[in-house]
């Protein structure tokens, strides 16, 4: 045995060892299928795919056909409900980057958000006498947007890499703080506290997104072609990021997670893989607040506080943590059910929808059953929705058989 | 054996305020050598491996390793120069595979970066598919196939044992340091261990430095043994002879009223 890597000279006959254990014991997947079973793998490289398996592959397929589909038959604000669900699973995605594959708690994130949105803004918006714009294209400000809040992680990831824990969550809190009066302060970029600013202008390579389009005699509404935009900007960022997690460096992020003298020992540098998870994760978090705005409009610096930060601690709480899967749920999740609970409130008697009626109003419902499912989550599945998936696929990959 | 010795450690001095934990030792390993360090407990013998793998920082002295001075480096710098390590209580990345475990292993020899890794194709699909092939050959080595998938946090502990070792060994190290690769393990495993660490040697031509307190082990499969007691070097030599030795019977055994 070797201990080198040889790639060239046993090249093609990509063959792994042993597994022949049957049943998880053997992964090789012919190149034409064996029916029946979907985790044998011929290669490496089969192996290490995101969609190994049909059913994966089967299942997303039908996923993305269903995306395309629905805005053509959702009313235009639940279109754009779901556009936001897309823009938090973005977030979503980056701060478990950070906090759920690296496990560096960050408190922090929405003031990266923030950041994302103001460059977003200053680069794309229009300039008035109040506030300055520069009115670019998106293909340059959508870039810029989480190019800029990665360049601040970077220049704040040397002071965070040097503490953990409880003390890492205080000063990434310091930072919702600071973006906050600073966000309130300039504003001749944010238009300062109260009044806010109008987002950067959505024309993407020309096109204004904003207008509406035919399609096959279809209308495109402002709100569908907004929703397969950021499905896009969503999905290659997902890619990226899964790809990200199966590399090095998603191993070294679990590494520098679980045990950090371990990981170092092996050849893992601390400062530079969380340097690295502090950079991605604010880039993520930039884009998700440049498109954010985009959605809502208008916003007041003060929106980037720290209830944000805690909705997206509870996006990827509720969705599992160190899954990429898991914050697309958790934000399905975070976005939906407060949607879910107003539309139950005409049907069940004792919730009003007004402030001053009834038992409780609809408003402090969803407070309520927000905090109670992430205590129920935390306490009795920490693995979040995913881990739920989780158990039900092993039901019935097991079922009929209980053992 | 007429090369330079591969590891010379001269006047090694650690202190944790005003306890010595290694006073002035001094030691070279050659190329290829089995070599023991044994001692009772608190002799400092982890300290020692923790100096050399640059989690503890020494106040004096010098390490040097394939000609490179060792002191002042950080753990990841150390272990790219080729030196792996097996801990005395296991620190696996317990929410990993056993697979990801050992891919950690080859961390160093990954060679490529983060936008190719965001892509995963070309340059980073190779390289994991190149570095998978070398640890899939360790799995084989070691006889873990079955459990290739298996989380860490749920092996039992021989296992578990195994794996760091697996791990250590995916870094392709110059030098292995094994802190009580067998503590703990009944008979059979500590058998299987041996074995394993003996064909490490003639197999892969690893040198290794052990430390263990399984006396019958140390003197079956060492080359040479240091014997600390307190920090101090107290002996030094081929395994027969330190074993008469009166100041190790007395360090182990107390002296005779």
């Amino acid at each position: 045995m070797s201990l080198q890597v040889d790639g060239a000279a046993r090249g093609g006959a990509d063959v792994p060892s042993g597994g022949g254990g049957g049943g998880d014991g053997a992964r090789r997947r012919p190149r034409s299928r064996v029916r029946g079973r979907p985790q044998l793998y011929t290669s490496y490289a089969a192996d290490q795919a995101i969609w190994n398996t049909p059913a994966k592959r089967a299942w997303t397929l039908a996923l993305v056909a269903a995306v395309l589909v629905l805005p053509f038959l959702l009313s235009r604000d639940l279109t754009s409900l779901l556009t936001t669900v897309f823009i938090f699973a973005i977030g979503g995605i980056g701060l478990n980057l950070i906090t759920g594959y690296a496990g560096q708690v960050s408190l922090g994130h929405a003031f990266f958000m923030g950041l994302g949105a103001y460059t977003a803004a200053v680069f794309g918006g229009e300039s008035t006498d109040r506030v300055v714009g520069l009115g670019l294209d998106m293909a340059i400000w959508l870039p810029l947007a989480g190019i800029v809040p990665a360049v601040v992680g970077l220049v704040v990831a040397p002071l965070a890499a040097r503490v953990r824990g409880l003390y890492l969550a205080i000063l990434t809190l310091g930072l919702v703080f600071i973006g906050e009066h600073v966000f309130k302060e300039a504003r001749s970029i944010t238009g300062g506290a109260g009044v806010g600013r109008a987002p950067a202008e959505p024309v993407l390579f020309g096109v204004d997104l904003s207008g509406r389009y035919h399609l096959f005699g279809y209308i495109l509404s402002r709100e569908d072609v907004f929703y397969f935009v950021c499905f896009a900007i969503f999905l290659v960022m997902a890619i990226a990021a899964r790809n990200l997690t199966r590399s090095k460096l998603g191993r070294a992020f679990a590494a520098v997670r679980d045990r950090d003298v371990a990981a170092a020992v092996m050849g893992v540098s601390l400062r530079r893989t969380k340097t690295l998870a502090f950079t991605i994760s604010s880039f993520y978090a930039g884009i998700a607040g440049a498109l954010l705005v985009l959605v809502i409009g208008r916003v007041t610096p003060t929106s980037w506080n720290l209830f944000l930060s805690i909705d997206f601690l509870a996006v990827i709480l509720i969705g599992g943590i160190a899954t990429i899967s898991g914050s697309i749920l958790g934000a399905m999740f975070v976005v939906l059910m407060p949607r879910l609970v107003s539309e139950l409130a005409d049907v069940v008697p004792f919730i009003s929808t007004s402030p001053g009626t009834g038992v409780f109003s609809v408003f402090q419902l969803q407070t309520m059953l927000f905090g109670a499912l992430i205590v129920l989550f935390l306490v009795l599945e920490p693995r979040g929705l995913y881990g739920l998936w989780v158990r039900a696929r092993n039901y019935w990959k097991a079922w009929p058989f209980s053992h | 054996m007429t090369d330079a010795p591969l590891l010379e450690v001269a006047d090694l001095t650690l202190r944790f305020g005003g306890m010595t934990a290694i006073d002035q030792v001094s030691f070279s390993v050659d190329p290829g050598e089995l070599f023991a360090v044994i001692g009772p407990n608190g002799a400092g013998k982890t300290s020692i491996f923790n100096c050399l793998s640059g989690v503890y920082r020494p106040q004096a002295g010098s390490m040097r390793f394939g000609g490179e001075e060792l002191r002042g480096r950080r753990p990841d710098n150390i272990a790219r120069l080729g030196m792996a390590r097996m801990f005395q209580n296991i620190e696996l990345f317990e929410n990993l595979t056993v697979l990801e475990n050992l891919m950690l292993g080859r961390h160093q020899h990954l060679r490529y970066g983060t936008l190719s890794a965001l892509v995963y194709a070309g340059r980073a699909k190779r390289s994991e598919i190149e570095n998978r092939r070398v640890v899939e050959d360790i799995i084989d080595f070691l006889e873990i196939e079955a459990i290739r998938r298996s989380l860490v946090g749920m092996l039992p502990y021989g296992l578990k044992k195994r794996v760091e070792l697996g791990r250590a060994l995916a870094m392709a190290p110059r030098l292995l340091l094994l802190d009580e690769p067998v503590a703990g393990m009944n008979v059979e495993e500590t058998e299987d261990m041996a074995r394993f660490i003996l064909d490490i040697r003639t197999e892969l031509g690893v040198t290794m430095i052990m430390v263990e307190h399984d006396m019958g082990l140390v003197m079956d499969i060492a080359d040479r043994v240091l014997v600390l007691d307190f920090g101090q070097h107290i002996a030094l030599g081929p395994p027969g002879q330190v074993q008469s030795d009166p100041a190790v019977i007395k360090a182990y055994l107390g002296e005779a009223s």
